[in-house]
């Protein structure tokens, strides 16, 4: 039971042992993505090389059939909702409303996301129900708050009545028109989606570029606090090269967690009963209650109550309102939150904690948020 | 010694409870059931109505996700060291938190809680210091394991003195800690009429084997205890106070260690400053992130099943691990990290 221990040697052996396992782990993660993904330099500075799943390979004709199916308003249940509808090109591709707006005006429970840089993401969706941009464009398509289709063959019909998409299915795909299925249309809008990135930013022309008079005084001590006393750092990731200002994983702030706290054994009880099966797309957006669950709608992992995904930064000064519910209008008042250590709740995320910024210091922060900004943006193509 | 250590990424395990069959020792039938295990808190007064805010959520989150849990465990246990000082105000505020369980509390003292008033407060508010139960088949019986000498005991000037000493963890002038003669007749005593067939469990604020001294890490007296445990065909003992993953078997003896709700400690082989005899580690422990207070600490809720333990480690923040008693190995196994290729690197939170 007791043996006396060489320190030396068996701190070396465990080393040996932990950089073999690394080894081992980084060549098997390495070998999974070179199977999934090609990456093309994006040619903005600031941003890593865009990951393209080799099943999906970019063409100007592709990203030009996607833009035609984005901009698309036929593809709802009365005429009037398109994906640029809530995710507007002239807007930063967001829609500037606390929650979306779908047909008939009915509302969901969630503020639309940018898609902007959204290519850079592990997950979609503010609860990640979707691991990636083909899988995520499908699902508004039926819900009965957003584009209120009642099957995807309703979009089929309209495509294969097209002469124009047809051919221009036919020339991308290489598919006649009765072959023309909706993972061909998620296809392309992924495409489509997979240029919309920005970068070269004044932060990235400063951090990256290294122009040292690219950020205002107010601006630099900002990213002094980011990545320091204010914490922003450990779940915006800003890297050494390049920043897409995530961490890709979900995280407790408590926003809007209170609506459901009352509730909670009864909602857990159920979702128990249910086998934790999945929530539904339909319900997370109709249902305020299973919305506010966050990404445990998704898992059924009781250490992701109230948990959402952490947004990249990246043009936030024209993305408001914030958080997954809009219920923050300004970059103030997110700052705000912060400071206070978040909205609290027993399932807040351990990072999060009261920070006491002064306030030079979160008018700092919020010119450094404001430096995120993108001199140019990408737009429809011609 | 078989260890694991924290993890990075969330868990996919549902909060239903997992059932393995398994064949214990166990003798006759037994019903299934679920504990809970929550330990080692350490509340902190700092004036006035201020706690320490960490240390409080990190047991109201116990709290809180134990009362989600459907089926409800049958018990919570809770390990010992509510409070940091022993101070009434710490005691109080910690029954108060726990107030909200809903379902029953068996206790355990630790030293933080004991010897700023020797457990006067605790025996009279809370809970006897050494007890035993039945449930389902199963004689469960709890223990004080944290006494120790007379001598010690008065060599201090002051109650306040006394607990400082006593709450330091790497302390020259601390003490090691026993169960005594006189509980150890007790336990004997207990015992006398319960079969060597029927499956035991003890509870204890320290473990109940020797690790590591100078941080009392340490029953000075447990050789006696596994001693009279030897005539059972099935122990397991269940601890706080080391603040980690931790599981062992001694002979006929399994070891179960929870980690805190508070904060993580080491394995004191990654600490020592001259050679020890400690009991050999297999899996270490990954340092954790200060970053994330919460990294590192937990609970865990145990399945009784054919009156063998499955221990559930729920680390937050962290992939949850299930390690239970191996038949053919002869002790407790991790369900995913036992092998050495199986081994987890350490966080990457950056």
């Amino acid at each position: 039971m007791f043996s006396k221990i060489d320190f030396k040697f068996l701190r070396y052996i465990f080393l040996i042992f932990v950089f073999y396992c690394i080894g081992c782990d980084s060549q098997k993660k390495k070998e999974a993505n070179l199977a999934e993904f090609t990456y093309i330099p994006s040619g903005i500075l600031g941003l890593p090389d865009l990951p393209v799943p080799k099943n999906n390979p970019q063409s100007s004709d592709k990203v030009s059939l996607g833009a035609k199916l984005y901009s698309d308003k036929r593809f709802s249940a009365d005429g009037t909702v398109s994906c640029a509808t809530c995710h507007k090109p002239e807007q930063a591709f967001v829609d500037r409303l606390k929650v979306s707006k779908g047909i008939k005006n009915l509302t969901g429970t969630r503020n639309a996301p940018t898609v902007l840089n959204a290519a850079y993401y592990k997950t979609q969706f503010w609860d990640g129900r979707r691991s990636d941009l083909e899988g995520q464009s499908k699902d508004p398509l039926l819900n009965p708050v957003e584009h209120g289709l009642s099957s995807h063959d309703d979009l089929i019909k309209i495509v294969k009545s097209d002469p124009d998409y047809t051919s221009k299915f036919k020339t991308v795909f290489g598919i006649d028109p009765n072959a023309i299925q909706i993972d061909h249309v998620a296809l392309a809008i992924a495409s489509f989606e997979r240029t919309i990135i920005s970068g070269n930013s004044p932060f990235d022309r400063y951090r990256f570029g290294k122009e040292e008079k690219a950020l205002s005084e107010s601006a630099i001590r900002g990213l002094n606090l980011y990545m320091g006393k204010a914490r922003c750092q450990d779940c915006h990731t800003i890297g050494e090269t390049y920043a897409i200002f995530t961490d890709d994983k979900f995280h407790n702030l408590g926003v809007g967690f209170k609506r459901i706290q009352p509730k909670l054994e009864e909602i857990l009880q159920k979702k128990a009963e249910a086998k934790n099966s999945p929530t539904s797309d339909q319900e997370i957006l109709t249902n305020l209650e299973s919305s506010e669950l966050g990404r445990f709608a998704v898992t059924g992992v009781s250490e992701d109550l109230g948990t959402f995904k952490t947004p990249g930064l990246r043009n936030i000064a024209l993305t408001s309102p914030y958080m997954h519910d809009g219920s923050l209008t300004s970059l103030e008042q997110v700052i705000d939150l912060y400071d206070r250590g978040g909205e609290a709740n027993p399932f807040l995320s351990s990072g999060i904690r009261p920070l006491g910024l002064s306030g030079q210091e979160k008018a700092d922060l919020v010119s450094f948020l404001k430096s995120l900004t993108s001199p140019v943006l990408p737009s429809m193509p011609k | 010694m078989r260890r694991t250590g924290g993890l990075l990424a969330a868990s996919i395990v549902p909060m239903s409870l997992v059932e393995i069959a398994c064949r214990g020792r166990g003798k006759g039938s037994h019903e299934k059931f679920t504990f809970a295990f929550i330990s080692d808190p350490h509340l902190t007064h700092i004036k006035g109505a201020n706690f320490v805010r960490n240390f409080d959520s990190g047991l109201n989150k116990a709290i809180e996700t134990v009362n989600l849990m459907f089926p409800r465990p049958d018990f919570v246990v809770f390990g010992g060291d509510l409070a940091q000082l022993g101070k009434r105000e710490e005691l109080e505020h910690g029954m108060e938190l726990l107030s909200k369980l809903k379902v029953p509390v068996k206790f355990v003292i630790g030293e933080h809680d004991y010897y700023l008033d020797m457990g006067n407060y605790w025996q009279d508010k809370i809970s006897k210091l050494n007890y035993s139960f039945d449930h389902k088949g199963v004689h469960f019986v709890v223990l004080n394991s944290i006494l120790t000498y007379d001598t010690w005991i008065k060599r201090w000037k002051t109650p306040e003195e006394r607990m400082n000493e006593m709450a330091r963890l790497d302390n020259p002038n601390g003490s090691p800690f026993m169960v005594g003669d006189d509980q150890i007749a007790w336990l004997k005593k207990d015992l006398e009429n319960v079969m060597s067939g029927t499956p035991l469990v003890v509870l204890s604020h320290s473990p109940l084997y020797k690790i590591y001294k100078p941080w009392n890490f340490w029953t000075d007296d447990a050789e006696k205890i596994q001693s009279v445990l030897s005539r059972f065909d099935n122990v397991t003992v269940f601890h706080g106070h080391v603040h980690q993953v931790l599981y062992n078997q001694i002979k006929n003896i399994s070891f179960y260690a929870l980690m805190s709700t508070a904060w993580p400690w080491p394995y004191p082989e990654s600490y020592t400053q001259s050679p020890n005899y400690i009991p050999k580690m297999t899996v270490f422990m990954n340092r954790q992130d200060p970053f994330h207070e919460r990294d590192g600490t937990g609970w865990a809720f145990v399945n009784m099943d054919n009156a063998r333990e499955e221990m559930h480690y729920k680390l937050w923040e962290n992939k949850d691990r299930i390690v239970k008693y191996d038949d053919s190995a002869g002790h407790p196994v991790d369900s995913t990290y036992q092998k050495p290729e199986s081994r987890i690197l350490p966080q990457t939170h950056y």
